[in-house]
């Protein structure tokens, strides 16, 4: 059965096998533990620096985000869309979570997505994204003027 | 509050904070409970598939039950009480684990993890189901044991207040939690028995978004993904299996190997010599876990891979619901 050949190639998670691959980790001077089994068979835990089918994963969730910054600001600077939405995916956003953060509906906020809306948001609106965003009201209404 | 307070706290490092936080509380009052013995009795681990909910843009795997019935359940099999609050005013979130550091009991607290400012950069997401104790403050920092941490740390008011008020999906809202009272004993046998047949029963259960049954029909999907998504979507969500299975938490192969060691510490605890075996067992499927992602991050390394190596996880992941399958009913048997 395919199941069995499938098992033949796995080998037990030991100890001294635990994967202490190079991974964004490293660099933060950070490790996490994992379970692994000692010689007698006993379970055991261990530090890994990482590993890297999941390095690779995680490298791949990073590169979709820079991708999707570098295309909401290419918009927003063809006038498609607000800064609102360059700066939500900066912060790793969606907009449900814009919308809880400044406490308004998200069909509000993608309203405000419409750069003739936004050109008409008052200074407290603003105001209220700026915060969230952690940034001043002139840095929201100008994507390039926080990139010092 | 005085200036500085320090509660003589020890921090055991873990593989899951919610894990963590439970067996790091318990220990200070005494007793001596694992991390995979929390995870265990509490019934943690899982494998539900929410196609319907999509969170960083790609639909919600989890290999765990969700976020805080760990704790609630363990408590409950072991006959502990405990004490919970959730606040809408930070300032009164703030009075009261002063008052709490004060009266010497330290706190487990939920926060998200995007403003975990000593997290590496790459692993903050807006997360909010994080889980921390707070053991005492100097100065305006309050004292920290994060138990996916190697060692202790501390957030300012400020950093400790955004993160205990963020906002979205499972938004903590102060959540504050620690247990107010112990029985004698910790009723361990019953509560082990009760953990163990729930976990069996929620991974055989006949629906298709929970156990086995989910995982049959993720392989399904998985077949589909490349030409209904095109690859760059598909390569995501495989992307996206892979980081729910690995991501700090789970100790490896989505939390088997943690159950593995439970079943080994329980065979001892209930003197059952078949709980061994099984624990050999899962272990074995844990690896046969790490060997799907293996093959998964192969396929969305080169991003225009071929079907073929979609076919190969999807059948990949049908062994695993096979296997899973077959281990669960023989669990149920032996307890």
């Amino acid at each position: 059965m395919y199941f069995k050949l499938l098992d033949s190639r796995s080998i037990i998670m030991k100890k001294e096998e635990v994967p202490q691959d190079e991974s964004n980790l490293a660099s933060a001077n950070f490790r996490e533990m994992v379970y692994a089994v000692d010689d007698d068979g006993k379970y055991t835990t261990s530090l890994s620096t990482g590993w890297d089918p999941k390095k690779i994963a995680l490298d791949n969730a990073i590169k979709e985000i820079e991708e999707r910054i570098a295309n909401a600001k290419t918009r927003v600077l063809n006038n498609e869309t607000s800064p609102i939405e360059y700066y939500m995916e900066v912060h790793k956003m969606d907009l449900p979570v814009l919308a809880s953060y400044v406490g308004m509906w998200q069909w509000r906020v993608k309203r405000h997505f419409k750069p003739s809306i936004f050109k008409r948001l008052n200074q407290k609106t603003l105001k209220k994204y700026a915060d969230v965003f952690d940034i001043s009201v002139e840095q929201l209404k100008n994507i390039d003027a926080g990139e010092s | 509050m005085p200036e500085n307070l320090k509660i003589d706290f020890a921090h055991n490092q873990s593989a899951h904070c919610e894990n963590g936080v439970v067996s790091n509380l318990m220990k200070h009052n005494g007793f001596n409970i694992s991390e995979p013995m929390v995870f265990g009795i509490g019934s943690g681990l899982l494998f539900s598939y929410l196609p319907f909910l999509k969170v960083n843009y790609a639909p919600v795997f989890t290999y765990r039950s969700m976020p805080g019935l760990i704790f609630k359940k363990f408590a409950k099999r072991t006959g502990i009480k405990m004490k919970r609050e959730k606040f809408k005013n930070p300032k009164l979130a703030r009075q009261r684990l002063d008052q709490n550091l004060e009266r010497n009991n330290p706190v487990g607290l939920q926060v998200g993890v995007y403003n975990l400012i000593y997290f590496p950069d790459e692993y903050r997401f807006h997360f909010n189901a994080h889980n921390m104790v707070v053991y005492g403050r100097e100065g305006d920092r309050y004292l920290i044991s994060d138990p996916v941490m190697e060692e202790v740390t501390s957030l300012t008011e400020k950093e400790l207040e955004k993160v205990r008020f963020a906002k979205g999906a499972f938004a903590p809202k102060g959540h504050m939690y620690y247990p107010i009272s112990f029985p004698d004993e910790l009723e361990l046998k019953s509560a082990i028995v009760k953990g163990i047949k729930q976990t069996a029963r929620d991974m055989t259960a006949p629906v298709p978004i929970v156990g086995v049954k989910a995982m049959r029909w993720v392989a399904k999907n998985i077949r589909k993904w490349p030409k209904k998504l095109g690859p760059k979507k598909a390569n995501h969500y495989l992307g996206q299996i892979v980081r729910m299975q690995e991501e700090i938490g789970t100790g490896g192969g989505g939390f088997r190997y943690i159950y593995a060691a439970f079943l080994q510490e329980a065979s001892a605890i209930l003197d059952n010599p078949k709980l061994m075996e099984l624990s050999k067992d899962m272990t074995s499927i844990g690896d046969a876990w790490r060997d799907f992602a293996v093959d998964a991050s192969r396929i969305y390394k080169n991003r225009n891979a071929a079907s073929s190596g979609y076919d190969e996880v999807a059948l990949q992941l049908e062994a695993l619901a096979h296997r899973e399958e077959q281990f669960f009913k023989s669990l149920k048997k032996a307890v």
